[in-house]
C-alpha cells in the first residue's frame, strides 16, 4: 500500500517544506517594523543604552540575519526552540500547552463539521432543490462567505451578552484557581468557539457531500442498481454513501489548513487561549523563536492532515490500492 | 402465445430550455407500439442516436425528473409505470445495459452480481456457465477486461431468472467471435422461454438471432414483422423505409436513398418517413394507426395498397 519508496519522498517533502516555512516566516518577523528589545523592556523603561545594547548583543540581535538564522537552526536540531520573549517560558512548553487546549478546540469542531455536514449534505442531495435544500444550501454558501472573526463576535453577541447563555470567553472562568476547575468547566467555556469553528467548516462538507449526491444518484451505476430490483434505501447503503464517504473523508483531512486558519482568528474573538492568540501575541512583540516554533507546528499538522488524506485514499479506495498492488 | 410486454403509443418528451427561460417540450419517442411474447427475441433496429436507448429507460421508468412518459405498458397484463415496474425489476425484469459504466466502480463484482435478491450458489453457477474464471468475483469493475465485463452483466441479469430481458447494445466491444457466443446465449435463453428485447444498431446482428425485427426510425416504430421478411429481399415488407434499408445492405442491392433522418424537435408532421417517400400523396399527413397487414404491423398508409 504505502510503499517506503513514497515514505522517503513524503520526509523529503516535508523536510524541504519546513525549512521553507521557517525561512519565509523568519524574513517576515525580522523585517516587521517592531523592535522585539522595545516590547521587552516597555517603551517607557528606563534601562540606560548601554544596557539595551548589552542585551541585544546577548540575544544576538546585531548579527546579520542569515547568522541569526543559522543560529536559531542550529539550536533546533539540539532540540532548543530558544525562549519565548512574550511569555518568558521556553517555546517547546508554551507551544505545547497552547497547542493542547487549540487541538481538543479543534478536533471537537472538525468531527462536529464532518459528520453533521456530511449527513445534511446527503439530505440537500437526496431532497435536490426542495425547500429544506435550498434554505440549507443559501445559510452555508452565506456563511462560507462570511470572514471567521465577524461570525465569531456575533456569535458571542447573541450566546454571549445578550441572552448571556454562555461565557464571553477564556478557556477557564475568571478567578478560579486552576486545580478548581472542572472538566465540566471547560466544556462550557469551549461551546462557542467550536460552534463558530463548526459552521465555519461544515460549509465546504455539506455543498460537497450535496453535490456528489446528485451526481452519484444519477450515476449509470445506480440507475443500474434500479434496474437490479434495490430499493431507494439499498441504493443509498451500498452504493451512494460508499462512492460519497471515499471523497468526503479525504476532503475532511485536506481542510486542516483551513480549519487552522479559522481557528486563529476564533481563538482571538473568544480570547481562548490557545496557538491562535499566542501567535498573536508573538507577532505583537515581534517574538522571532515563538512565531518561529508556531510556523513549524502549523505546517507540520497542515502537512499532516495532507498526508492522512493521501493514504486514506489508498486505503479506501480499491481503485488505487489494487491498481497499486497490481503495477 | 403468451404476452410478456406490451406498449401501446409510448410517448416520451423533455423540458428543456432554450436561450435561457424559454421552455419547450422536447418529444423523442412518439406513437410507439410493439410487443414481446414468451420465448421470443424482438430486435428493435434503429440507427445510433434515434433514441432507441430512452425506449428502454422509458419502460424500465429510469428517467430523469424532466422527462413525461405517455402511452400503455404492461408486463402480463399487468399496466406499470415507473413506480410499480420495480417489484418486478431485478426479479422478472432484467436489464442488460449499453456499458460496464454501470457497475459501481468501488464494490466486488461478486456482491453486485449477487445485488440484493441472489444467492451466492447461484451467482458460482452462473460464472463457472459463462466462463469466468474463479476468484472473479473478489475483482473490482476495473479489473475485469470488456468481454468480462460483458459477461458480468449478463450474469447479474441472470440472477433472478428473469421473464423478460431488455438488453440495450449488448455487443459493442466485442470481438465477432465473442458477439457471436453472446447471442448465442441469447437464442438458449429465448429457446427456454424468456422473452427479450434487443435493442441495437447492428441490422445484422439482428437478422441472425431475433424471431421479429422492430424497424425505429426517429423515435418511432414504423414495422414490426417477423424476421424472415428481412431476409434476402425486400418485397415482404410492408412500409417503404423497412424495404429501402434492407435494399440499402451490402449483401443485397447496396443503393441507399435520398435524404437524413429527421431530429427530434424538428419532425415532419403525419409519417415520419414521407418527406423521403416515393409513394408519398395526401394520406400520409394525417394521423396513421398502426394496423395489420399479411402477419405483420406497419405504420403506413399505403401498406394495404399491396
Amino acid at each position: 500500500m504505502f510503499k517506503t519508496k513514497s515514505l522517503v519522498s513524503e520526509i523529503i517533502r516535508l523536510v524541504i517544506l519546513l525549512f521553507s516555512v521557517s525561512l519565509l516566516a523568519f524574513i517576515l518577523i525580522t523585517s516587521a517594523p517592531i523592535d522585539p528589545l522595545t516590547t521587552y523592556v516597555g517603551t517607557e523603561s528606563t534601562l540606560s543604552p548601554e544596557a539595551r545594547q548589552e542585551i541585544a548583543q546577548y540575544w544576538g540581535l546585531n548579527d546579520p540575519l542569515p547568522q541569526r538564522f543559522f543560529t536559531w537552526l542550529g539550536h533546533l536540531f539540539q532540540g532548543d526552540m530558544g525562549t519565548s520573549i512574550t511569555y518568558k517560558r521556553p517555546v517547546a512548553d508554551v507551544i505545547f500547552e497552547r497547542f493542547s487546549m487549540s487541538f481538543v478546540l479543534m478536533m471537537v469542531s472538525w468531527a462536529l463539521s464532518g459528520i453533521i455536514g456530511f449527513f445534511l449534505g446527503m439530505a440537500c442531495g437526496k431532497h435536490e432543490n426542495s425547500v429544506f435544500d435550498r434554505i440549507i444550501k443559501t445559510i452555508f454558501l452565506g456563511l462560507k462567505s462570511a470572514p471567521t472573526f465577524w461570525l465569531g463576535l456575533i456569535i458571542l453577541t447573541v450566546f454571549g451578552v445578550l441572552l448571556g447563555w454562555f461565557p464571553i470567553g477564556m478557556a477557564t472562568p475568571m478567578g478560579k484557581v486552576s486545580s478548581d476547575v472542572t472538566f465540566a468547566d471547560r466544556l462550557y467555556h469551549m461551546v462557542l468557539p467550536a460552534f463558530t469553528l463548526t459552521i465555519v467548516s461544515m460549509g465546504d462538507v455539506i455543498l460537497y457531500t450535496r453535490q456528489k449526491y446528485v451526481e452519484i444518484n444519477r450515476s449509470d451505476y445506480v440507475l443500474y442498481a434500479k434496474t437490479r430490483g434495490e430499493t431507494d434505501r439499498q441504493i443509498t447503503r451500498r452504493h451512494i454513501l460508499r462512492n460519497i464517504a471515499l471523497p468526503a473523508i479525504t476532503l475532511q483531512f485536506a481542510s486542516f489548513s483551513e480549519l487552522f486558519g479559522g481557528m486563529a482568528l476564533a481563538e482571538n474573538v473568544f480570547s481562548y487561549p490557545g496557538i491562535g492568540t499566542a501567535t498573536t501575541a508573538a507577532a505583537l512583540s515581534a517574538d522571532v523563536p515563538l512565531l518561529l516554533g508556531i510556523s513549524l507546528i502549523s505546517a507540520l499538522f497542515v502537512f499532516a492532515g495532507n498526508l492522512i488524506a493521501d493514504i486514506l485514499y489508498g486505503v479506501f479506495d480499491p481503485r488505487l490500492r489494487e491498481g497499486k498492488a497490481n503495477a | 402465445m403468451e404476452e410478456l410486454l406490451k406498449v401501446k403509443d409510448l410517448l416520451v418528451s423533455f423540458s428543456m430550455y432554450k436561450k435561457g427561460f424559454h421552455k419547450y417540450e422536447l418529444e423523442v419517442i412518439h406513437q410507439l407500439s410493439l410487443d414481446i411474447n414468451k420465448g421470443e427475441i424482438v430486435a428493435v433496429v434503429g440507427s445510433s442516436g434515434s433514441g432507441k436507448s430512452i425506449l428502454a429507460e422509458a419502460v424500465l421508468g429510469l428517467l430523469p425528473k424532466n422527462a413525461t412518459v405517455t402511452g400503455e405498458v404492461t408486463y402480463k397484463g399487468n399496466d406499470i409505470d415507473e413506480k410499480s415496474i420495480r417489484k418486478y425489476l431485478g426479479k422478472d425484469i432484467a436489464y442488460i445495459p449499453q456499458s460496464v459504466d454501470h457497475l459501481d466502480p468501488v464494490m466486488k463484482v461478486g456482491d453486485q452480481v449477487i445485488g440484493v435478491n441472489g444467492t451466492k450458489e447461484r451467482q458460482e453457477e452462473l460464472f463457472e456457465q459463462y466462463n469466468l474464471p474463479k476468484g472473479t468475483e473478489e475483482k473490482y469493475p476495473f479489473q475485469c477486461s470488456g468481454g468480462m465485463s460483458r459477461r458480468i452483466l449478463v450474469t447479474s441479469a441472470l440472477m433472478g431468472r428473469p421473464d423478460l430481458i431488455i438488453a440495450d447494445e449488448p455487443t459493442p466491444g466485442l470481438d465477432l467471435k465473442m458477439a457471436l457466443e453472446a447471442l448465442k446465449d441469447f437464442r438458449e435463453l429465448a429457446d427456454n422461454g424468456t422473452g427479450i428485447l434487443l435493442i441495437t444498431h447492428d441490422i445484422d446482428l439482428a437478422l441472425g438471432v431475433a424471431d421479429r425485427i422492430a424497424v425505429f426510425y426517429a423515435g418511432s416504430v414504423l414495422e414490426l414483422a417477423p424476421v424472415e421478411d428481412f431476409v434476402h429481399n425486400s418485397d415482404k415488407l410492408r412500409h417503404p423505409y423497412s424495404q429501402s434499408l434492407i435494399k440499402a445492405l451490402p449483401q443485397n442491392d447496396f443503393t441507399p436513398i435520398r435524404g437524413t433522418q429527421p431530429y427530434a424537435g424538428d419532425l415532419p408532421s403525419g409519417c415520419l418517413f414521407s418527406p423521403r417517400c416515393w409513394l408519398r400523396d395526401d394520406k400520409c399527413a394525417g394521423n396513421i394507426p398502426m394496423t395489420e397487414v399479411r402477419g405483420g404491423k406497419v405504420r403506413c398508409a399505403h401498406a394495404a395498397d399491396g
